[in-house]
């Protein structure tokens, strides 16, 4: 497993904690995916019902490594703003960066990530930034202090898997040396398997899991394909060809015509 | 002096960031304040003075993705 930041993970599965049916069944898919890390995010508290003390309690004990994010920034100062907020609620100088530029997809708004990416690894910070596939924003984020990068597999909450097989092979091979993490997009474990074959590190999802009629189940169905793609990618698959090659050797065949 | 709390307009006793966490309940909450889209951090809270029509945050872990 890569480093991000200097921590090495047990696996490659990033889950999110929103949208399930209940706390319980928040715990329960946790347990049975074996994830690695949490995203949580930062809301708006009462000081009479004190939600969010009760939620903190119950992801502290899932002895997991939390990352926050900054879900629903439009703005640099935002992104900053929340980010820095996190920090001290959380205790951790990772911070999942997204700023979004547009709404019908979500899409990042890649310029204000690099500059927030910038303004924040500068303070400490160590960003997992949202991004798309495109290699020059990437090179941009790396320049600004970034070591890990989260490109997109397609919009959040889609479900529509890798959109662009390309581009992300192309990233893949122009950052060998690169954590990345394929973020957003994927509805099925099939599709987590298909990212880390790719040779990506890890993979981030919520909505896959969380929405599933069984999300415990899901869960763990996505940490098997996590781990089958991972050990896949590190046995050097075979190359494929347009033409069959009869496996059972032709040596030795009977002549029965 | 009246200001908003969490978008809520809200009459308050406190002159300072920390005594309005106080009074509305916040009292060993894990937070994280702003004052009118600015961070204040948790030691900075007892020397920042709110002013009328000041706009408070006050955030929380939640779930996220």
């Amino acid at each position: 497993m890569r480093d991000f930041y200097g921590t090495t993970l047990a696996n490659g599965f990033m889950l999110g904690t929103a949208q399930y049916p209940s706390p319980a069944i928040l715990a329960d898919a946790f347990r049975r995916s074996g994830a690695s890390v949490a995203t949580v995010s930062l809301r708006r508290e009462s000081g009479q019902d004190r939600a969010g003390q009760d939620f903190w309690q119950m992801i502290r004990a899932l002895d997991v490594h939390i990352l926050p994010n900054t879900a629903g920034c439009h703005s640099v100062k935002e992104a900053v703003t929340t980010a820095h907020m996190a920090r001290e609620v959380f205790d951790t100088k990772w911070i999942k960066l997204e700023v979004i530029g547009e709404e019908d997809t979500l899409q990042p708004d890649v310029f204000g990530l690099v500059e927030a990416a910038r303004i924040l690894t500068e303070d400490g910070f160590q960003v997992f930034p949202y991004t798309t596939e495109d290699l020059v924003v990437a090179d941009r984020l790396l320049h600004a202090g970034c070591e890990v990068l989260m490109p997109w597999g397609a919009p959040i909450g889609s479900g529509l898997g890798l959109n662009n097989l390309f581009g992300l092979r192309a990233m893949r091979a122009h950052f060998p040396d690169v954590p990345l993490v394929i973020d957003a997009g994927l509805g099925l474990p099939s599709q987590a398997a298909q990212a880390m074959e790719l040779g990506f590190d890890a993979v981030l999802l919520n909505t896959a899991v969380a929405k599933s009629g069984d999300p415990a189940g899901m869960a763990e169905a996505f940490a098997t394909a996590i781990r089958a793609g991972q050990l896949g990618a590190a046995a050097d698959p075979m190359e494929p060809r347009d033409m069959a090659a009869p496996s059972t050797p032709v040596i030795g065949k009977a002549f029965l015509s | 002096m009246k200001l908003q709390l969490n978008g809520d307009m809200i009459e308050t006793q406190a002159a300072m960031l920390d005594g309005l966490l106080e009074e509305q309940g916040f009292t060993g909450a894990k937070i994280a304040t702003a004052v009118n889209g600015d961070f204040v951090p948790a030691p900075a809270r007892a020397t920042c003075a709110l002013s009328e029509g000041d706009r408070i945050e006050v955030l929380a872990p939640m779930q996220g993705g």
